[in-house]
């Protein structure tokens, strides 16, 4: 009886361990898990899928360098108000990529700002600087 | 007197028709006035085919725009186009670029860059443009144009099984599996025999696409045997070398070498210590190219003309719809500065790059 109330009990809480009960190995997962991540947006980022016209991020951005991920949300120019980097992004594959809007939550979108947030590994965060 | 491209354009009502376009006026200066001559510099425009015939527009307006402004007067004595005209160096983005560079209707000398070589080693390419690699003289002026994105004979016939794969590992600018650039022994073999015959007093102009200096290995901002080169041309009193593949403002003085980027047309490129993780910097005397913030379709490319004087180069660049810059050799520093920029004091936000 007391087994299967634990049993019970683990189905409902999702896991056999506490909240606080991982380990280095549970680390490493998830930071691989991060990678997997980072590198579906770097090959999303070199690859001409995201447009329409062949154009990838990389050739303007290579590394993603000059995107600033560490100064969004801010002021963007051309949309006339502070916003967020995957606005951005988006800016850029409506215009050079002459591609169609990713939504904010999209997978790749994920994985692109995940890339970009890697390759400025380091940097402190500036919020609103141009 | 030597008349402001940008002014002539205005005076003269062209501006509403061509825009201030990017094109790189070059203008040449020794003393006597019979001897000044100018030529236009157009490079890295990067035709992009898509399917049938449809390009990357933003691309093709870059140098259709550059080649609407060489037309214009004052006339240039020739043209440079300074390498890669193409993405992929295929037949059709060359046939594509030729025929827009065609309009020109003056004599053209092309380099060749890593975007026109890797697919079938400039084969196609030299059946439009001619050798990978010669001189000429031009009033008083030796020219040397150098194939400089050569690379490790095993990368280019060994490691990759198409020579459309070759292409596309080339191609991405930061991408790891590329190689170094470089021009090779048996070219500056034919480099020493070239220049065996000039007198050091002759000013020497040398055209490339790579910087022939090293500043980014990462993103072959790079010239392998840049040491090399430098050491053939360093016996000459006034040596400028003029090169594209960077899409920014960069210069330098390495001796009696004056380096000078040209723009692209295409599309600009952020500066190698702007990625967070280079650890390069490009030559501390640069001041950087000014930057629209956010993006802005043709934001820094541009064009510029140079003046020489006595063999030592004033670039004038003008920018489209970005302030116009000049670089000029100051003969008190013995190096290139730009002439508004250079004290610190004096720089404008556009161009903190960061």
């Amino acid at each position: 009886m007391r087994k299967f109330l634990i049993a019970a009990l683990t189905a409902l809480a999702g896991s056999t361990a506490l909240a606080d009960e991982f380990t280095e190995a549970d680390l490493e997962r998830w930071a691989a898990q991060f990678e997997s991540v980072a590198q579906e947006g770097r090959n999303l980022w070199t690859s001409p899928e995201l447009g329409t016209n062949g154009v990838a991020c990389a050739q303007c951005h290579p590394n993603a360098a000059n995107t600033h991920p560490e100064t969004y949300p801010k002021f963007q120019k051309q949309l006339g108000r502070v916003a967020q980097m995957w606005e951005m992004i988006n800016w850029c594959i409506r215009n050079p990529l002459e591609g169609e809007d990713l939504a904010p939550g999209d997978p790749r979108m994920t994985a692109l700002l995940a890339y970009i947030a890697k390759e400025r590994r380091g940097v402190p965060l500036e919020p609103g600087k141009h | 007197m030597r008349m402001n491209r940008r002014g002539f354009l205005r005076q003269t009502g062209a501006v509403a028709a061509a825009g201030v376009l990017p094109v790189s006026m070059v203008r040449l200066a020794f003393g006597q006035e019979g001897q000044d001559f100018t030529f236009a510099y157009i490079s890295d425009s990067h035709i992009q085919h898509i399917r049938g015939n449809e390009f990357v527009r933003n691309w093709d307006q870059g140098l259709k725009r550059a080649v609407a402004e060489a037309l214009l007067e004052p006339k240039p004595d020739f043209v440079v186009f300074g390498g890669d005209l193409a993405q992929l160096g295929t037949k059709a983005e060359l046939d594509h670029g030729a025929e827009m560079l065609s309009a020109l209707r003056y004599p053209l000398y092309a380099v060749m860059g890593e975007h026109d070589y890797y697919l079938d080693l400039g084969e196609y390419w030299s059946e439009l443009f001619g050798d990978h690699y010669y001189s000429f003289d031009h009033k008083g002026v030796h020219f040397v144009v150098l194939n400089s994105v050569l690379t490790y004979d095993e990368w280019t016939y060994h490691r990759w099984e198409t020579p459309e794969r070759r292409m596309l590992e080339m191609a991405g600018l930061d991408n790891p599996n590329g190689s170094p650039f470089m021009v090779g022994e048996r070219q500056r073999e034919w480099l020493r025999r070239d220049l065996a015959r000039i007198p050091r007093t002759t000013p020497i102009v040398v055209l490339s696409h790579s910087p022939l200096q090293k500043i980014y290995k990462g993103w072959n901002f790079w010239t392998e045997d840049a040491e090399e080169v430098q050491a053939i041309l360093a016996p000459f009193e006034k040596v400028t070398v003029l090169y594209g593949h960077v899409h920014q403002i960069q210069y330098n003085q390495i001796g009696s070498i004056s380096f000078h980027s040209v723009m692209a047309t295409a599309w600009p490129w952020p500066y190698p210590e702007t990625y967070a993780h280079s650890g390069a910097y490009v030559p501390v005397m640069t001041v950087p190219m000014n930057r629209a913030d956010p993006f802005n379709e043709r934001d820094a490319t541009g064009w510029q003309f140079i003046d020489v004087h006595t063999g030592r180069v004033a670039a004038h660049y003008t920018l489209y719809d970005n302030k116009n810059r000049t670089v000029a050799y100051n003969a008190a520093t013995g190096r290139p500065e730009d002439t508004e920029y250079q004290n610190p004091a004096r720089r404008i936000p556009p161009q903190a790059h960061y």
